[in-house]
């Protein structure tokens, strides 16, 4: 007997009275600000477009590495994620965001790299408000999430708080998040 | 194997004032934090008793999920692979590795492969394994395990962490400003990702019917070991599946909330199939979990999501510290977790509370924690496991207060004995409760004397 089978059986032999399935809500009822939340996540949203902000920002951004074409970058997407590593600003568009969290939602169809929303010293997101859903119960019911290899909601950059709770921003992937208000 | 003295060992964490302070302080911030979340949130307690009754939903038909699970992540091109204990665990991820010929290991933050004691088992056969979560780095560089299962080295001060990271990883021993040390990791870090033959991570959820699974993190550590090794290894115990896609809105809306005060990780990743060519490997463990299932009083534990809340609420867990446990699960959810493993070993965890509740109360899967704990106390006297000294007293206190003139006659004693008494009759051995207080003083008459003269 395989251990597959050897597990399926003892869980099917132990397994406690049924209990019936509950239908998730959507809980529409508090609205909620995208910017709001993205900020407090150490995030930041902007109006306005998208390379006049990344010029003013990132003066000496040597390498931008862009996956839209609403922004040109200064060298072609790489083969080999490794080769990332050097990037100073990556740029991509999400397909929503989410005004709970103040999260924007990416996958390999927006990155064609997924390391390149983790290895660039900063990423800025293009983000049409339109596509902004009101909470994670709609964000779950988006289609997209069934057809993504990976789907990432990225909200804020990587942070950590592991020593003695002194929240540190740029903690081994993205120092900074923007998120470029951008139709 | 030798039972854990959780008050002797947590003696040692006492010894240290800052320490004690600090850490009561900061898993007291996380509860502030959480509560605020809480809340702000209309729907809250719904939220729990969705969450509460999806995975009893779940565990009510595993069997089912399971091969759901299995069926999917196949058809998606993930690879499989069940595993019965730590063991086999273990052998799985060092074939998968011998396939690819991976040396070094990048791994983020599970606590499963803790408990498997995965990272000794690859470390003996030439496998060079890096924990990227800072929290579990420094205490793998500190060769300590977890104290916390969010927060690994909650019990640190910085002053501790630069001794470290001095010692190991060639940081400036006179700098211990937290930013420093933390960017030192990130530099220290970063090129393992670009070299490793292999990422690995755990789940936190495993979603039935689309196959996928998530990992909620802050630091971007799992994506970048996830995302650049051509191999990915998941560990993923049996207990983590959900049925579907819409039941994640319920739990990652709550986990980090309870977690840490913060209404989402930083980064929520779904992984549903590997990326062209690369693989992506999940092993499913049981590992006590099917066992545990059929445990009348004891299942619901198996609805935890791991967010740490009870740890961070619980008076004795704040005061002792995780390491005193001495268990990979510590708290309130290792109290009556860790038993299922090994009654003997841990039979000491199960009173290592109060009984207080706050536990369940801010528990978001609903789990009846003290309650379960107290159902322990009650199996660990029965198999006779109590250590003789409180065997002896629970013996002798029930026959006090199962008779009304033996109890009078033990409260006018009382009385009489704490004022008249000296100081090292009243403080010996055997009072656990006065070593480090005061007894508070006796009233002049009790209760009933009050009663009888004034009714």
């Amino acid at each position: 007997m395989s251990s597959r089978d050897q597990i399926l059986a003892r869980v099917r032999r132990n397994q406690p009275a049924a209990v019936a399935l509950p239908e998730v809500p959507l809980f529409d009822g508090v609205v909620h600000d995208f910017q709001v939340n993205l900020a407090r996540m150490g995030g930041e949203y902007v109006q306005g477009d998208p390379t006049a902000f990344i010029r003013a920002r990132f003066p000496d951004a040597a390498v931008i590495c862009s996956t839209t074409p609403d922004v040109c970058g200064n060298r072609p997407l790489p083969d080999d994620p490794a080769a990332l590593e050097d990037v100073d600003v990556g740029v991509v568009r999400a397909r929503f965001g989410v005004a709970e969290t103040g999260s924007v939602w990416l996958s390999e169809a927006e990155l064609k790299l997924n390391a390149l929303g983790f290895l660039p010293q900063h990423l800025v997101v293009l983000l049409d408000p339109k596509t902004i859903v009101p909470n994670l119960h709609h964000a779950y019911r988006h289609p997209a999430f069934r057809e993504a290899r990976y789907a990432v909601l990225m909200t804020g950059p990587s942070a950590t708080a592991d020593i003695e709770g002194v929240l540190v921003r740029g903690a081994q992937g993205i120092r900074s998040l923007t998120v470029v208000a951008c139709r | 194997m030798k039972r854990v003295d959780h008050a002797e060992a947590s003696s040692h964490f006492i010894k240290s004032k800052a320490h004690v302070e600090f850490h009561d302080k900061r898993l007291w911030d996380l509860r502030g934090k959480r509560d605020r979340e809480a809340e702000a949130i209309p729907e809250w307690e719904e939220l729990r008793a969705l969450a509460s009754a999806i995975k009893e939903h779940t565990l009510s038909h595993l069997g089912d999920y399971l091969e759901q699970f299995d069926r999917n992540a196949t058809a998606n091109g993930m690879q499989v692979h069940w595993a019965r204990d730590a063991a086999e665990h273990n052998q799985i991820v060092h074939d998968v590795l011998g396939s690819f010929g991976a040396r070094v290991l990048v791994k983020s933050k599970s606590m499963l492969t803790d408990e498997c004691e995965m990272r000794p088992f690859l470390e003996n056969r030439g496998i060079e394994v890096i924990e990227t979560d800072l929290g579990e780095r420094i205490q793998q560089l500190d060769d300590e395990p977890p104290s916390h299962i969010v927060v690994p080295a909650v019990h640190k001060l910085r002053g501790d962490v630069a001794e470290v990271f001095s010692r190991t990883i060639g940081t400036d021993p006179k700098k211990s400003d937290v930013p420093y040390l933390a960017e030192s990791q990130r530099r220290h870090t970063r090129p393992y990702y670009l070299k490793a033959g292999a990422g690995m991570t755990g789940a936190n959820f495993a979603v039935a019917e689309t196959g996928s699974f998530v990992v909620c993190t802050n630091e971007g550590n799992a994506d970048l070991s996830a995302n650049l090794p051509r191999l990915h290894i998941a560990s993923i115990g049996i207990e983590k599946l959900i049925p579907r896609l819409e039941d994640l809105g319920v739990f990652v809306r709550m986990l980090s909330r309870s977690a840490l005060g913060s209404p989402i990780t930083q980064i929520t990743s779904h992984f549903r199939a590997p990326r062209p060519g690369s693989e992506l490997h999940v092993v499913l463990v049981d590992n006590g979990r099917s066992e545990r299932l059929g445990m009348e009083g004891f299942w619901p534990s198996l609805k935890c999501i791991r967010c740490g809340a009870c740890m961070n609420t619980c008076p004795v867990y704040r005061r002792s510290g995780g390491l005193s446990y001495g268990a990979t699960y510590s708290g309130p959810i290792g109290v009556i977790i860790d038993p299922t493993f090994n009654l003997r070993k841990y039979s000491a965890l199960p009173f290592a509370s109060t009984l207080n509740g706050s536990c369940t109360s801010v528990c978001p899967v609903k789990i009846d924690i003290h309650e379960q704990i107290y159902r322990w106390r009650k199996v660990i006297a029965e198999r006779n496991q109590l250590p003789m000294v409180k065997k002896e007293a629970m013996r002798i206190a029930g026959r006090v207060l199962s008779s009304p003139r033996l109890y009078r006659l033990a409260v006018k004693a009382a009385q009489a004995g704490l004022d008249y008494l000296p100081r090292s009759m009243i403080y010996n051995p055997l009072n656990a409760w006065g070593k480090q207080r005061e007894l508070p003083k006796a009233p002049k008459g009790s209760f009933r004397d009050w009663y009888l003269k004034n009714r």
